[in-house]
């Protein structure tokens, strides 16, 4: 239903019956280790190419959630996912094997909440029964692309960012049993905002403003106040982009504790992991989310969530032909049924 | 060419300076110079080993020196670990030869899954080939000054 100008409430309140995350060596080594349901201790995954990998860990994330929600790929009616490979490769090929119905969405890091945002309509407005949606990406399947090979020896900057090698899926259902479930109540759809920034070392400072945007949309939209919320989490702004945001939120005249906004990017590595400003990457928010987030809310240290996904819709070629760094949000709001 | 900045992206370009992290310039300098300069000490102990074992001169030593340099250079990119050091030493270990040799061998590893000749031959260039290029002509103005500069008898 529509709410405001750009937003949507779910009075159906379709539940997430169960989620899941998978994740690379170098998460294994990470802060959230615990919260994944699968680590891989090498980048291959034993598959012949990174792009293979890549596919792999959706798809295991996709199947380890169907199973915990104790249902079968027959019972799902549609697949929502996405990645950051040329033409959506890994999610397409993904949805070859596991034969669900399948959408393929492309908003770059901010997949995962895009994703979400749609199967909760679909469910909320009965488009379906079940829907999963999931986001991925791997390190050096996306380096490869965006950025050098791999084991090219350049030096990174202190604003750049590393690629999340993970993933994270949901199981999304409409039944009536949601007494102590996670649902999603509300969700905001994030415009394209570019203030400028063109360096793709630089990410998170781009993407700032359009997290900034979407949050002030939703909380007029909903005529809520940001303390309803126990957390507001965005997807990998990291260490630039995360205070820049907060305090454009901030000028706005939007009352947000420092202590209540997260981000994505930074809860993932240990401070002694050399990743620069911080995690990024399509699976950087589904897997935090999916994994982390989601057990904590299970373990009932927050009620009320708010997930805001950033995404930085670059190509290589639009940043080698001197294009500034147009950039998207959307934020989806996770409570704990009474 | 960039665009000219509206007045709105002026003002979040002065918010976002306060908050990004400058590259340490200095720092990065030194550990340049340092790392650089001990790559090139190693070349400098290799070419005297040729030319004190083998039948090298000075002028002659420079091409083992410098192939035994990029075997190096490929065994530390194989072993994953130049890709370490560039990101400490920065200009250090990418303007020596066993930069341009790391960026030949990475890109060649890094495509190996599409293949030998469209993805190993056809990507194995791809950062190194504006080195050749840019390299190869410069080398040609240099000596056409000097060619110049030699039959005008200034030199």
């Amino acid at each position: 239903m529509l709410k405001g100008k750009q937003s949507w409430v779910f009075p159906n309140r379709p539940v997430i019956v169960s989620s899941a995350a998978v994740g690379g060596p170098f998460e294994a080594r990470g802060r959230l280790a615990n919260d994944f349901d699968i680590l891989h201790d090498d980048l291959w995954m034993g598959q012949d190419s990174y792009e293979k990998a890549h596919k792999l860990l959706l798809e295991e994330a996709i199947e380890t959630a169907i199973q915990k929600g104790n249902a079968t790929k027959e019972d799902v009616n549609f697949m929502l996912a996405g990645d950051l490979v040329n033409q959506i490769t890994p999610s397409s090929f993904a949805a070859r094997t596991l034969g669900i119905p399948y959408f393929g969405l492309f908003g770059a890091c901010s997949t995962s909440m895009e994703g979400l945002a749609l199967a909760s309509f679909l469910i909320n407005n009965q488009g379906a029964k079940t829907v999963v949606t999931a986001a991925s990406s791997h390190n050096a399947a996306i380096e490869k692309q965006f950025r050098y090979p791999t084991e090219y020896g350049s030096q990174k900057p202190p604003t750049a960012q590393w690629t999340v090698t993970g993933a994270g899926a949901a199981l999304l259902t409409d039944t009536d049993e949601k007494a102590g479930k996670l649902v999603t109540t509300s969700a905001t759809i994030g415009k394209v905002v570019d203030l400028g920034i063109s360096d793709p070392f630089n990410m998170g400072a781009a993407m700032a403003p359009a997290a900034a945007d979407t949050i002030i949309a939703h909380f007029q939209d909903l005529q809520l106040d940001p303390a309803y919320y126990d957390l507001i989490i965005t997807g990998d702004l990291a260490k630039i982009g995360s205070p820049i945001a907060l305090e454009l939120l901030q000028k706005e005249g939007l009352q947000i504790d420092s202590e209540k906004f997260k981000d994505c990017g930074l809860m993932v590595y240990q401070e002694d992991q050399k990743v620069q400003a911080g995690g990024s990457g399509a699976g950087c928010s589904a897997a935090v989310l999916y994994g982390h987030l989601f057990n904590e809310m299970r373990n009932g240290k927050y009620q009320r969530i708010l997930l805001v996904a950033t995404g930085a819709l670059l190509s290589p070629l639009s940043f080698q032909q001197k294009e500034s760094i147009p950039c998207i949000a959307h934020a989806v709001s996770i409570e704990v049924h009474p | 060419m960039a665009k000219q900045k509206s007045p709105e992206q002026k003002r979040y370009e002065k918010i976002e300076q306060k908050h990004e992290a400058k590259r340490p310039v200095v720092k990065n300098c030194i550990k340049a110079f340092f790392v650089g300069g001990s790559i090139c000490l190693v070349g400098q102990a290799v070419s005297y080993f040729y030319m004190y074992y083998f039948h090298f001169t000075e002028q002659t030593a420079g091409n083992p020196t410098v192939a035994t340099m990029i075997f190096f250079a490929m065994l530390l990119t194989g072993f994953g670990v130049y890709d370490k050091i560039g990101q400490f030493a920065g200009a250090g270990s990418a303007v020596p030869i066993t930069g341009f040799g790391n960026s030949v061998i990475s890109a060649a590893i890094e495509h190996r899954t599409e293949g030998f000749v469209l993805g190993v031959g056809g990507n194995m260039f791809k950062l190194a080939g504006s080195v050749i290029l840019f390299g190869v002509f410069s080398a040609f103005v240099v000596a056409l000054i000097k060619t110049l500069l030699l039959i005008w008898g200034v030199i």
